[in-house]
Parts: structure tokens; C-alpha cells; sequence
């Protein structure tokens, strides 16, 4: 359980600091990185991932929309059909980096875990 | 290693990662949503946190000396610079560091390059649209400006600067840090080049000088009886009142013109039928100005307006500012796209400016000796046309070369290979001069009236403004008022260029330029008796004893109001100033009015359609928001158009316009029996009468279904809008609840209006007020995008902040940035 918690923070870290510097991407990378580090089973992995992303990219969204008065997310989420609701834009943000983050993780799992027959 | 579970994440994720790259969809696309809601990469990073300043220290190598620019709680910048060029530098970069994918984008569409970053559009419209700005030679004219311009050593160095200023902003700019419209259409900026600050002048040229009616004049007099046509597009208006008032004296002309020999047989007299259709900027791009002298005012001094009505888009086509140098001290609105400050005051003067409307694209039609066009009849013989090839780029697809011929005349703009945006087949070819083709240094004007101080400096600084024609309005602390029209104009004999001219001999051509000395123009000193004030409104300049031909088409409504008003006005302070430039009495509806209560059969009617003409009859004749007598009156004005000309004009398939609404106004004062009034299709001969009241009865529907929508009143039914410059109605504030109209002095229609109104009163301090219809910032993620849209509906002002140097702590002042070298 602690691996899966640090694991999730390691990688959101990763992450960030990736998104400082290098294409939005490579969030994958980082994911896959950390989870090649610190290895879990598929599912967990998945789901560390999935939230790393989901909590950083929900996170730093809702913290800008906040320090914005939702100025801009209500009109992009009238643009994408999202109704104009910025609660609707930071989800669908998190949960597309959560895609990504969980994907990466995942594919570093099954890198590592053996097969059971070979 | 679990192979295929492996095999298949990895796919799956690199998969995602390249969908969430791209972008998808047609002739719209989506951003590539990866990079578009990462939140340290995409949109987010534009949403900017509200209240929140930080004091920056720029550093801006080749800058002279220290800068300081102060922000107000509007986000409007004062500037404070040591010098003329240091101020442009300056400039530059808070042009781009506000408004960096506008500037672009303005003048990206200038060169014809829409397609490169939109794609070819629906029907190739984009495609289209570049095709006819470089064919009718945007590029080139620019190229010829800038060569100009950088003959002036001001001009030249202060273009530099300012294009040294937009760089130096972009080219610390981090891609996460770009404008929100880079991300949405996934694309980036190119450096600033003085060549683009040339296109954005020439842009405004076309905006304000690219309008003609020669291809739709041209078949009407074709298909219309001679005495039909002079009915329907008569070259002056009874009522109009000229700039220069009716009856002022002019020399005979510097120049004499000699018609073409051919000028019955080859050219008014022959029949031409044109199926090219050309692409042209809005007819109401117009605009009012006026001063008023001290003798009208209750300071005892000038006080000078000014509401030039263009596009209402957003961001705004203009950014307010001050900027002090040690030799002047300026404030006014500016072009993000150009130096200087374009409309404003300093500390000795104001100047507004409006659009002439003068006709300077003609048309030629040439013809080639074969398809290849590359020879064509020319003096008796037949000459070589140069030929370009233009690289169209378009987004996703190929690039579309396009094949333009140039002739003696000018380039091919419409061609059987471009029959502009006719969907009909065009087999013939017209060359088109334009006069804003011509090298010229606009820029001039403006750098020296950011420092004038007197009418000598006024007339020098605009000189040598050739294109778009313009009306400046002076006005000076020392109590002078003045105005020009002033553009090099091409002198042309009678209905030269109303149609479309035959292009096989050198008799056609111009043949020679109006001299400046000869432009209109009023002076009004502090000991003049005369009517004490200048105006203008884009009515015709002059009477007809003005010795050069000015074509047709001028409105004149706006102008008689105007004048009408500062005739009546004494004691005349800013806030009366306010209430005339928001005034939305229609004068229009007033004369028109009369006619149609006199002419309506009331008996006809019953009780519900006797309420609406109760409605409009007993209306204030103000297109105020709420008032439903304007919806009335434009439905059943409407109506009655169609039912007057509509049987005539729709026995031809060949593009036509409809003649003024003046036109038909004046006609039918004159006439009740009007011969249009007549409907062909039917044996009855119909009376006024029968047209005013039928056209009533048709425009019922019309309001019952307005009604039904709730637009019934007339801010609703107009709906005017600051529509975002993409046409995204998400980033555009839609709706706003805003009277006045085409025939109003607040002349704000649907997408265009008063963009930006401003009162000047020249006492030792000056007192100004301004506002237009946007924000300071173009970024739809910040505060100050809109900021003044709603006090602009709402027709309120701002006092306008001149700022000295001692109040740096004043508490007006927000935030600061420092720039040295």
C-alpha cells in the first residue's frame, strides 16, 4: 500500500516537473519511469498512474480556475460542448491526463511482471 | 515479460498519445486536445489569475534610454519613454505582450495566407479569399509602402523599433506561454517584420478604400433603360449636406481631363454584362467627426469628437494609450499592428479621423489573345502581360498555385480561372487599379501628429497621406478648428470607373491625381463668423460645383443630424458632447415616416395590425433598445423596397444592388408616381397607396414571428454583438443590449459600430473621455478582455487619464514594468 501512495506522488511529481520542461506527453514517460523504479501488479499500477495524473492535471486545472474567477473555462466549455461548466473541464482534464498517466504505468507493469508460463 | 499484454499497453498508449496529438475533424478542427488541456501546457496557462500584478523589470537591447509604464485599473498603459523611437520599442512589445495573435492574424489576412493556418474553408471560401487580396496586390502594395516608408528616417527607425519591440517579446515566449488562439488552431507565431506592419496599413486601406459597386453598376445600366437607371442610382441625393457647406467657391480645376474619344460608343453607351463577383469590405465602414469651435462651447474652447465605426470584433481592433516622451505628451487609441498613436490628442491639439468613401478601384476589362493570357489588345496591338505565380498554402492540404496576369492597367483580378465568390462561370477577364497600389508613407501622418502643435504642423503631417482617403478633423488649444479631406484622389472625368471601363487602349486611364491644395477643406479661427463648427459623416464632400467627378454612393443621413445638431447647440459642454455621438434619433424614420402615415389605407387593417401602426406612429423615432417602432418601420420599409423594385430586378439573373434607401426615399417624396411603384408581373397599375398599405400587411407576419421570438424590440432585433475575429460566438459577447443604427450617429448594427467614441475638450487641461467596444488585453482568459464592452452598450464614458510623471503613486496606478536597455 505504501508503494502504491508513493508511487502516486512520485509520479506526480515526475510529471510535473516533465511538464515544466518537455512535451505534455511525456507524462507517460514519467509514469512509466517511476513504475519501472518501483514495480506493482498491472491493475495497481494502472490506477497509480491513473490518479497521479488525475490528481495533478485535476489539481493544478482547479487551482487555475480558481485564480481566474472560471473566466476563460466557461468559455472553453461552452466550446466543447461541456454546458459552460468549469467543474466539468477540470474533470475531463484530469481524467484525459489520467488516461495517459494510467497507460504508461501500466505498460511498465507488464514490462516487468512474468509470465506465468512461458 | 508479459509480451502481449505488454505489446498491446504500449500500443494502446502511444496509440492515445498520438490521438490526443492531432487535431480532428473536417473543415473545422478540434485542437489536439493533449497539448490543449494540459494544464501547464495548454489553455489553462492563458486563464491569467484575476487581481494579480507583479512589477516587471524588461530588459530591451537597442532601447535608448530608461522606460516606464504604468498600468491603470483598465489595464491602460502610460507610457513614459526618453524619445520618439524608444517610445515605438516600447509600444511594440506591449502591443504584442496584449494583443501578439491579433496583430498576426490582421495581418496574415492582408497577405492573403488564411488558408495557411484555417484550412481551404467551406466551399473554398479561404482559398477564395486569398486569392483576391493577392490578386488585387496587398503583398506588393505593402512591399511598394515599406520601400517608401523607409526612405523616411523616422519612419524607417521607428518601424524598426517597434518591430525590435514586438520581437523581443516573442521571442522569450515559451510555447505554453502563446496566446489562446495558437493552441486552438495548433500553430505559432512567425517574427515581426516591418513588411507586416506595412500589410496592416494597407489592410486598413482596403478596409476603408477596397469598396465599389462597378461590376453590379455596370450590369444595371446594361439591363435598366437609361432614364430606369438614373432613377435608380442618381449620382447626389437632394438632402444631402456636403462636408464643405453647399455654395463655398472652388477654383476650376488644376487639371483638365480629356473623356476618351470612345466614351459613348465603347464605354457609357455600350451594354456589359459581368458575372464575377468581388469581395469587398463592409459599406458602413464609415464613421463620425466633428469639433466645435470656442463660441459653441461653455469653456470658451474647441472641444472635438470622434466615433469612427468599423468591425466590433474582439479583441478590439484598437489599444488605448498614453505615451509621454520629453517632447510630447499623447494619449489616444493605437493599431496593435503599426507605432503611434492613430486617433488622440497631446497637449497643444486633438485630431479625429473618418473614412472619404471616395471610388478608387476601377475596373478594365481586358482581352487576351488566348487562354495561356499571356498577350493582350493593347493600343492597337498586341503586348506581353507579366505573369506571377502565387504559393497559396493550405493547412492539411496542398498548396494552391494561382496564375495572376498584370497589365498596363493593373493585375487580373478576376479571370476564367477566378470568377471571384460568383458560383457562375466567367469568361472574361478584368484588370483593377487601386489607387492604395501606389508607394505612399502613411505613417508619416501619424509620426508627426503625435508631437503637433499648430495648424501648420496639422496640415504638414497629412500631406502626404495618399490612401485610404481620409477626413481629419483638427482642433488646438489656441482655439483653431479645421478639417481636410485628405488622400491622393484620382481626377476623373465624368462616370469615370462607375462601371467597368474598356481596357485595349491608354484613353481609359487615370490621368492624373486631384492636387492636395485642391481637397476640401474648412478653417474655422477664433475670429470666424461663420457656423462654428466641422463636421463630417462620409457624405459627400462637396457640392456639385466641386470641379473633379466624386462618383456616387455617399450616405448622408448621419451627416444631416449632425449638422443639424451643432447648428442648434450653444454652450456646448463634454457631456452634451456624450449624449449627441450615443444619439440614436433616426432621421431617416423621420422623413420617411410622414409618407408612409400619409400613404397607409387605414380602413384595411384590423384592430391588431392597427396597434402596430399605432405603435410606430406615435414612436419617439429614437432606435432606442427597448422601443419596437424601429422593428416596425425596417420590417415594412423592407417590404416595401421589394414590392417597388423586385417585379424589375428579378427579370435578371445578373448580380444587381438595390438602389439607397435614400434613393427610393427621396423618389417617392418627389413622386407618388414613381413609375417603379408599378408591379410588371400584374395588368393593375398600383398606386402608392397600395404599395405602402400591402407591404404593411406583409411585414405583420414578419413582427407576430418577432414577437414570438421575443424580438420585437429593438436592441433584440438588431442583436449586436463583439464578435471574437475567428467568429467563435463562445469567445464573442453576444447580444448586447444597444440602440442606435445605420442612419443613427450611434451607428452601431449587428458586427459593426462606433469602435471607439472619444470627446476632447481643449482647455489648458485637457478634458477626455473615450471607451470602445473591448478590453485591453486579447487574451479570452483574462479580466480585461471585455472590459468596456457593457459602458459602451450602455453609452457611457471614461475619463480619460492623462498621467504626469509626478503621479507614479498615484492610487489610479496598478502595476508598473521597467524597461532599459
Amino acid at each position: 500500500m505504501i508503494k502504491f501512495f508513493v508511487s502516486i506522488i512520485l509520479i506526480a511529481l515526475l510529471s510535473f516537473i516533465c511538464g515544466l520542461f518537455l512535451p505534455w506527453w511525456t507524462i507517460a514517460v514519467a509514469a512509466f519511469a517511476v513504475i519501472a523504479l518501483i514495480p506493482q501488479k498491472p491493475l495497481a499500477a494502472f490506477f497509480a498512474g491513473f490518479l497521479a495524473l488525475f490528481l495533478l492535471w485535476g489539481g493544478l486545472a482547479w487551482a487555475i480556475d480558481a485564480a481566474n474567477t472560471s473566466i476563460l473555462s466557461v468559455r472553453v466549455a461552452s466550446m466543447l460542448y461541456l454546458q459552460g461548466s468549469s467543474i466539468l473541464l477540470v474533470l475531463v482534464t484530469g481524467f484525459i491526463g489520467a488516461l495517459v498517466g494510467g497507460g504508461g504505468a501500466i505498460t511498465a507493469s507488464f514490462m516487468l511482471t512474468r509470465g506465468r508460463a512461458r | 515479460m508479459r509480451i502481449i499484454p505488454f505489446l498491446l499497453s504500449l500500443i494502446l498508449t502511444t496509440g492515445l498519445i498520438i490521438c490526443l496529438n492531432r487535431q480532428w475533424g473536417g473543415l473545422k478542427k478540434t485542437p489536439p486536445f493533449g497539448q490543449f488541456l494540459s494544464p501547464q501546457h495548454g489553455f489553462w496557462q492563458n486563464a491569467e489569475p484575476v487581481g494579480q500584478h507583479i512589477d516587471e523589470q524588461v530588459s530591451l537591447p537597442g532601447l535608448k534610454g530608461k522606460g516606464d509604464v504604468y498600468f491603470d485599473e483598465n489595464l491602460i498603459p502610460h507610457v513614459f519613454a526618453a524619445s520618439q523611437n524608444d517610445a515605438c520599442y516600447i509600444q511594440g512589445y506591449l502591443h504584442a505582450k496584449f494583443r501578439l495573435w491579433q496583430m498576426e492574424f490582421q495581418t496574415f489576412a492582408a497577405a492573403g495566407r488564411v488558408s495557411e493556418f484555417l484550412g481551404p474553408g467551406p466551399d473554398n471560401n479561404y482559398i477564395k479569399y486569398d486569392r483576391s487580396m493577392r490578386r488585387l496586390g496587398m503583398v506588393t502594395a505593402a512591399r511598394a509602402a515599406l520601400a517608401e516608408m523607409e526612405k523616411d528616417s523616422t519612419v524607417k527607425a521607428d518601424c524598426d523599433a517597434y518591430t525590435a519591440g514586438v520581437n523581443a517579446y516573442t521571442s522569450q515566449l515559451k510555447a505554453s506561454e502563446l496566446p489562446f488562439e495558437y493552441k486552438l488552431l495548433n500553430y505559432s507565431p512567425e517574427p515581426w517584420t516591418n513588411l507586416k506592419t506595412a500589410l496592416f496599413v494597407k489592410y486598413m486601406a482596403y478596409d476603408l478604400a477596397g469598396h465599389d459597386n462597378d461590376f453590379e453598376m455596370t450590369n444595371a445600366r446594361s439591363f435598366f433603360s437609361k432614364e430606369d437607371f438614373a432613377k435608380l442610382y442618381p449620382e447626389t441625393q437632394d438632402s444631402a449636406d456636403p462636408i464643405i457647406p453647399k455654395g463655398t467657391h472652388f477654383q476650376p480645376p488644376a487639371l483638365l481631363l480629356k473623356e476618351p474619344a470612345t466614351v459613348d460608343s465603347l464605354y457609357l453607351g455600350h451594354p456589359m454584362t459581368v458575372t464575377a463577383a468581388e469581395s469587398k469590405p463592409d459599406k458602413d465602414n464609415g464613421s463620425n467627426n466633428w469639433a466645435v469651435s470656442g463660441k459653441k462651447t461653455l469653456s470658451g474652447r474647441p472641444i472635438l469628437c470622434n466615433d469612427p465605426h468599423l468591425s466590433t470584433n474582439l479583441p478590439a481592433i484598437w489599444y488605448q494609450m498614453q505615451i509621454h516622451t520629453p517632447d510630447y505628451n499623447v494619449y489616444g487609441v493605437s493599431f496593435p499592428g503599426a507605432p503611434y498613436v492613430i486617433i488622440g490628442f497631446n497637449d497643444s491639439c486633438a485630431w479625429g479621423i473618418t473614412n472619404a468613401e471616395r471610388d478608387v478601384r476601377d475596373y478594365y476589362s481586358i482581352k487576351f489573345k488566348d487562354e495561356s493570357r499571356q498577350e493582350y489588345w493593347y493600343n492597337g496591338k498586341w503586348v506581353p502581360a507579366e505573369m506571377r505565380v502565387d504559393t497559396i498554402l493550405v493547412k492539411d492540404g496542398l498548396p494552391f498555385y494561382d496564375s495572376v496576369a498584370t497589365t498596363v492597367f493593373g493585375p487580373v483580378m478576376y479571370d476564367p480561372t477566378f470568377p471571384g465568390f460568383s458560383d457562375e462561370t466567367n469568361t472574361r477577364s478584368y484588370a483593377v487599379h487601386w489607387k492604395p497600389a501606389d508607394p505612399s508613407n502613411e505613417l508619416r501622418t501619424f509620426s508627426r501628429f503625435q508631437s503637433m502643435r499648430s495648424y501648420s504642423d496639422y496640415k504638414d503631417a497629412i500631406l502626404t497621406f495618399k490612401s485610404p482617403g481620409q477626413n481629419f478633423a483638427y482642433a488646438d488649444k489656441s482655439g483653431v478648428v479645421a478639417i481636410w479631406q485628405q488622400g491622393e484622389f484620382p481626377a476623373k472625368w465624368k462616370e469615370q470607373g462607375r462601371f467597368v471601363m474598356p481596357g485595349e487602349d491608354s484613353s481609359y486611364l487615370w490621368q492624373g491625381n486631384i492636387k492636395q491644395e485642391e481637397n476640401p477643406t474648412m478653417l474655422l479661427d477664433n475670429d470666424d463668423n461663420g457656423r462654428g463648427f466641422v463636421s463630417s459623416a462620409n457624405q459627400i464632400p462637396v457640392d456639385t460645383t466641386y470641379p473633379y467627378y466624386l462618383g456616387a454612393g455617399y450616405p448622408e443621413y448621419r451627416g444631416l443630424i449632425i449638422n443639424r445638431k451643432l447648428s442648434d447647440m450653444n454652450s456646448i459642454t463634454p457631456a452634451d458632447m456624450m449624449t449627441m455621438q450615443t444619439c440614436n434619433y433616426d432621421i431617416f424614420a423621420e422623413m420617411a415616416r410622414p409618407l408612409l402615415l400619409r400613404n397607409i389605407h387605414e380602413a384595411r387593417l384590423s384592430e391588431d395590425e392597427k396597434n402596430y401602426l399605432n405603435i410606430f406612429r406615435t414612436w419617439n423615432l429614437n432606435d432606442d433598445p427597448n422601443e419596437e417602432g424601429p422593428v416596425i418601420f425596417k420590417y415594412w420599409w423592407n417590404h416595401l423596397t421589394e414590392d417597388i423594385y423586385d417585379d424589375e430586378f428579378s427579370k435578371s439573373s445578373l448580380e444587381m444592388m438595390r438602389p439607397y434607401e435614400s434613393t427610393l426615399l427621396e423618389a417617392l417624396l418627389r413622386d407618388s408616381a414613381y413609375s417603379f411603384i408599378d408591379n410588371i408581373n400584374t395588368a393593375e397599375k398600383e398606386t402608392l397607396q397600395q404599395v405602402v398599405t400591402t407591404a404593411f400587411l406583409q411585414a405583420i407576419p414578419d413582427l407576430v414571428a418577432a414577437a414570438k421570438d421575443d424580438k420585437l424590440t429593438w436592441a433584440k432585433n438588431k442583436d449586436t454583438w463583439a464578435r471574437h475575429l475567428l467568429q467563435i460566438p463562445e469567445l464573442s459577447r453576444t447580444h448586447l443590449p444597444i440602440g442606435g443604427g445605420v442612419h443613427c450617429i450611434n451607428a452601431a448594427k449587428k458586427l459593426h459600430g462606433p469602435s471607439w467614441r472619444m470627446i476632447v475638450q481643449l482647455t489648458d487641461k485637457t478634458e477626455a473621455y473615450g471607451i470602445y467596444p473591448g478590453g485591453q488585453s486579447g487574451n479570452p482568459g483574462s479580466p480585461y478582455y471585455d472590459t468596456f464592452v457593457d459602458k459602451w452598450a450602455a453609452g457611457k464614458y471614461d475619463p480619460l487619464w492623462v498621467m504626469g510623471p509626478e503621479e507614479v503613486k498615484d492610487q489610479r496606478v496598478k502595476w508598473a514594468m521597467h524597461f532599459s536597455n
